[in-house]
């Protein structure tokens, strides 16, 4: 699954870090690094992360059927 | 409101083309369909990656905890849209509305949106930058050369250039256990971007993770062996350094080649543009149907005094796009002005740093909270007599505050105490940014545009 936090937004509080530790992670103090592309078995921890996340910095895609995937390729729509 | 009978119709079946697959152009493209645009929708992008993430390069890329081309960005919805990817523009025609690819076709649109962002200056002399080890960082790819060379250990990388990009691979390095050089023309990294006073306390940083770092020289020359592999580096101040590794990174040049001769306000500064997003052309007259957002944009901003700003900003990259969707398929008086006020982070030797406002605009600078000794500290930066721009060290939770006092015009400095004010804390202090006719790698935000400087105004974003 892909996952973007917006790092303007994201205040360091941790919370995702605790509730998806293989994904996201503290850096010092309070800046934060998570992984970009984690494997599906991860989805649950993620989206509980999400969902913690108390300034909503975390987008991922296909979360709670709201957004979902795209394909890419001439086949997309065209 | 009744949509005038063509607007109608664009939403319903007209074309918008997006020319720059990435961050600006698919936040733009979900606006579009979000806000009930059911036409064709094609994106045009050189890479022939879809959209993708650029900030974890030189983070968690760089580091090796995310492997190369595992950033793209997540979709919000459903784009149905057209790809172009691996295709670049070459040529604008406004009059015929159409743009040319590089594989000599052509798309016809009804509204088109620019999006193409900035490169990596590249290393100037060519046949030095296409040494083997001299490298740049923009793109996944950029990552992919470097990251491999990384991993196989350099004996030393010289990294040329200690703005934001340069001090993170400088930081990367040291994580990785390499020896690093960083070479900067200015007194200090990040002076271009934060001046000087700060600059201080990221050349510390640098200091204490064990950066060989070098202010005040340039490099003059890159030398390579018989095979054409990176060996030395020589240095303004006569020194020479044995490196495998060089990293240029010397700032962005704006994607704007491509529109020569179109008759859009573009060039190496970026394509002007109104609040709104509509692109100026070279009379200086706003066209309605072509739209520009992100690093390539320069704005007006009237917090700024009404200057024009670049920002290669993250945040600004989908603010900006998502005004310049909904003002693409919007009648005149539902449009929105893009009035974000700047933000932007950097992560390097295990510090959060946050941005706020123009700090490079500002003549004074003052801590607020906490102590630079500590590299844990808030600072806020005036600009004749008002808070123009706030910096954090680890302490991002102050950011929010400093932005509403930003917003709101508030005097500088502040005149009540804060929460853990020091005596550093209590006079301003010059900011210490560099005489900016005197180039320095790239602050990363540009102004530029004469203004009424006195203006005081009043910020109530919507
Ligand atoms: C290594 C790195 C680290 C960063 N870290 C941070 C950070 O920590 N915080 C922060 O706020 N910002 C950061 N940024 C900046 C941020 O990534 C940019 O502001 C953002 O990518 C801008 O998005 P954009 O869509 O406007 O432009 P870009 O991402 O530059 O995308 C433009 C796209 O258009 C394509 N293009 C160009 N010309 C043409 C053409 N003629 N035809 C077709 N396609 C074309 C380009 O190849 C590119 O794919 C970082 C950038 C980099 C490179
Ligand atoms: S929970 Fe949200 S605010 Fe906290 S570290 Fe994670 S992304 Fe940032």
């Amino acid at each position: 699954m892909r996952v973007v936090v917006d790092l303007n937004r994201c205040q360091g509080y941790a919370q995702c870090a605790f509730l998806a530790p293989d994904v996201f992670a503290m850096h010092g103090e309070e800046a934060l690094l998570y992984d970009a592309r984690p494997d599906d078995t991860r989805r649950a921890d993620v989206l509980r992360a999400v969902a913690a996340c108390p300034v909503r910095a975390i987008t991922v895609e296909g979360a709670g059927g709201r957004w979902t995937a795209d394909r890419v390729g001439a086949s997309d729509g065209a | 409101m009744a949509l005038d009978g063509s607007l109608e119709r664009l939403r319903r079946e007209g074309h918008i083309v997006v020319v720059g697959a990435s961050l600006a152009g698919l936040r733009a493209a979900e606006t579009l369909r979000e806000e009930g645009f059911t036409g064709t929708l094609t994106m045009i992008g050189d890479e022939p990656y879809e959209p993708y993430d650029r900030p974890p390069l030189s983070k968690q890329v760089l580091l090796g905890l995310v492997p190369v081309g595992q950033t793209a960005l997540p979709r919000r919805r459903t784009l149905d849209a057209r790809w172009r990817l691996g295709a670049a523009a070459t040529a604008l025609d406004m009059a015929a509305k159409r743009v040319t690819l590089a594989d000599g076709t052509s798309v016809e649109y009804d509204r088109l949106l620019i999006t193409t962002g900035v490169r990596s200056r590249p290393w100037p002399n060519e046949l030095e930058a296409g040494l083997d080890g001299v490298f740049v960082l923009r793109t996944t790819d950029d990552a992919a050369r470097l990251v491999g060379r990384l991993r196989a250990g350099p004996r030393r990388v010289l990294v040329i250039g200690a703005g934001f990009t340069g001090s993170e691979i400088a930081s990367v390095c040291r994580e990785r256990e390499l020896p690093v050089t960083v070479a900067e023309r200015g007194p200090a990294p990040l002076v271009g971007a934060l001046g000087g006073v700060i600059g201080e306390v990221a050349a510390e940083l640098q200091h204490q993770y064990g950066v060989d770092l070098r202010c005040g020289v340039m490099v003059t020359g890159l030398e390579g062996d018989g095979a054409g592999r990176l060996r030395r580096a020589h240095f303004s101040d006569g020194a020479a350094l044995d490196a495998e590794v060089a990293v240029v990174a010397l700032g962005a040049t704006r994607n704007t080649e491509w529109l020569a001769g179109s008759g859009l306000a573009a060039g190496p500064r970026g394509i002007a543009c109104d609040a709104g997003c509509r692109a100026f052309d070279v009379r200086g007259i706003v066209s309605d149907d072509v739209f520009v957002a992100g690093d390539v944009a320069r704005s007006p901003h009237p917090l700024f005094g009404y200057q024009f700003l670049s920002l290669e900003h993250w945040g600004n990259a989908v603010a900006q796009a998502e005004v310049a969707a909904h003002n693409m398929i919007s009648p005149g008086e539902r449009r929105r002005p893009h009035l974000w006020t700047p933000y932007f982070w950097s992560a390097q030797f295990g510090v959060n740093i946050k941005s706020v406002g123009v700090p490079n605009m500002a003549d004074q600078i003052l801590v607020g909270q906490g102590s630079l000794s500590e590299h844990r500290f808030t600072a806020a930066y005036g600009y004749q007599g008002r808070v123009i721009a706030a910096v954090a060290f680890d302490q991002a939770k102050w950011l929010e505050f400093y932005q509403r006092q930003i917003e709101q015009a508030a005097p500088f400095p502040l005149p009540f105490t804060t929460v853990d004010r020091r005596t550093e804390g209590m006079r301003p202090v010059p900011a210490g940014f560099p005489d900016p006719s005197v180039p320095t790698h790239g602050p990363e935000v540009t102004v530029s545009g004469h203004s009424p400087t006195d203006q005081r105004v009043t910020f109530t974003p919507a």
